[in-house]
């Protein structure tokens, strides 16, 4: 019967540490910058005009229909590298890290962009009429009266597709990006524990998924009352 | 001050708006009523062009509603409107409902506008209420909140579609007065309503829209009197009725 070695576990701790920095720095980037762009996609597919609409929709299709392990690398592969090259000829960045950047922002844009959009279409339209009685733009309105009130209804949305966000960043591994899941990995190769250290990532990643799933559904329940 | 000329508005097929006119002079109350379903909440929607018309002209104070290079923001700016359902913003206190269109449409001052909110509410009788939501109030207090929303923006004109229809019956005083002091003031006033106490009571005439067609535009005496058409005589007979 298999013995389970644990020992390797807690001196990896520093290494599996920098590795959660790693996949807390693209989750985050990629909530702020996708609910931006996110946000931005909903607003054009939602617009009069025909050709934003069309392109905006075709956006989030194409997104959507890509599995995100290939959206990671053609950036890496054909996207990313020439235009940061361009951009930035002589800089040093940490070039994986970019591209995990971008394409889970890209990435994570679309499926911001129809939970936004949604969230837009859930407000009354009487809403939309009371700000124009009241001498505002579309801009205006927008901004204003309709996104702050979609946002407050979306707010458990937005926050559970940050978790399955948060989970999905593992997928980083494919570009070689050591995040909390790749340095797991890397040291159960190099201490020969592969096992235990996939096990106690597995539950790393339980613990902290089922506390914010609590968080969510508490939340949930204060906004509908 | 507003003039609506042969007015039509199709939705698809439907002939909601057939080749209404009217004047409303400066000062002027108006009441507009009618069967559901004869247009008179599209017709007011029409004036300061919320709802958008086929035929026809809208013209308040020279300027065109429907034409295309009207600035219609900056037109509706100029009249206020209140709705069935209140639309107050929900997700702003009540003083903020007052003074966020001041702020960002007017380009009025915070202190300025809150100035003018509180003057507002002191008249509608709410002062106290300035920092509760929306939704911590009963209807009638929502509606007269949404009343003195309109007039934070210094309205040339009043537009009422509908304002008691949602509310409970003892709330409905509370939001009339408001309007008939308004009224008596000679706030210019178009007003879809079925309270034909308040029509009695302050208006200078009276329209009566049905299936989409002014039927009738009357002084009010005449109309309450002896309404020139049977269909206006039976919606009388039947709303006076109780």
């Amino acid at each position: 019967m298999y013995t389970f070695d644990w020992s390797s576990i807690p001196g990896s701790l520093p290494f599996l540490w920098q590795g959660m920095l790693v996949t807390l720095q693209i989750t985050l980037v990629a909530i702020v910058v996708g609910i931006l762009l996110g946000t931005i996609i909903a607003v054009l597919r939602l617009s009069k005009n025909s050709i934003l609409s069309t392109l905006a929709a075709t956006y989030v299709t194409l997104f959507r229909s890509i599995p995100l392990v290939m959206v990671l690398l053609w950036f890496q592969l054909a996207l990313v590298p020439p235009v940061v090259h361009w951009l930035f000829p002589n800089a040093n960045f940490d070039l994986n890290l970019i591209i995990a950047f971008t394409a889970f922002a890209f990435f994570e844009a679309s499926y911001y962009a129809e939970i936004i959009r949604a969230g837009i279409e859930s407000i009354a339209k009487g809403q939309v009429m009371a700000a124009q009685a009241l001498g505002m733009t579309d801009g205006a309105l927008m901004r204003l009266v309709i996104l702050p009130q979609a946002f407050r209804r979306m707010i458990p949305l937005l926050l559970t597709q940050a978790i399955i966000l948060f989970q999905d960043s593992s997928l980083v591994y494919v570009i070689g990006l050591a995040d909390f899941f790749g340095v797991a990995k890397n040291r159960g190769d190099s201490t020969g524990s592969e096992v235990e250290f996939i096990l106690f990532a597995g539950a790393v990643y339980l613990v902290l998924c089922l506390t914010l799933s609590t968080i969510v559904r508490q939340l949930q329940k204060r906004i509908t009352i | 001050m507003i003039s609506i000329r042969d007015i039509s508005k199709w939705y698809g097929a439907f002939h909601v708006l057939k080749d209404c006119s009217t004047e409303i002079q400066k000062g002027e109350v108006v009441v507009v009523c009618g069967p559901s379903g004869s247009g008179k909440s599209t017709l007011i929607k029409c004036v300061n062009g919320l709802e958008p018309f086929q035929k026809g002209e809208i013209v308040i104070e020279g300027t065109s509603v429907g034409a295309k290079k009207t600035n219609l923001p900056k037109l509706r700016a100029r009249v206020g409107m209140v709705f069935q359902h209140f639309e107050l913003f929900p997700h702003l206190s009540v003083l903020q409902n007052l003074t966020i269109a001041q702020c960002r449409v007017l380009r009025r001052s915070a202190s300025e506008s809150e100035e003018k909110a509180f003057r507002l509410l002191d008249l509608v009788g709410l002062r106290a209420h300035a920092r509760k939501f929306p939704a911590q109030l009963s209807g009638g207090q929502q509606q007269r909140v949404a009343i003195a929303r309109a007039l934070a923006m210094d309205p040339i004109a009043m537009l009422f579609d509908e304002p008691t229809s949602a509310l409970d019956p003892e709330m409905i005083n509370e939001v009339l007065d408001v309007m008939v002091n308004l009224a008596q003031e000679g706030m210019t006033m178009m007003v879809v309503t079925h309270e034909m106490g308040f029509a009695k009571k302050v208006a200078d005439r009276v329209i009566f829209m049905d299936q989409g067609q002014i039927v009738e535009d009357r002084p009010k005496m005449d109309f309450f009197s002896r309404p020139n058409t049977d269909r206006a005589q039976q919606f009388l007979s039947k709303i006076l009725s109780h």
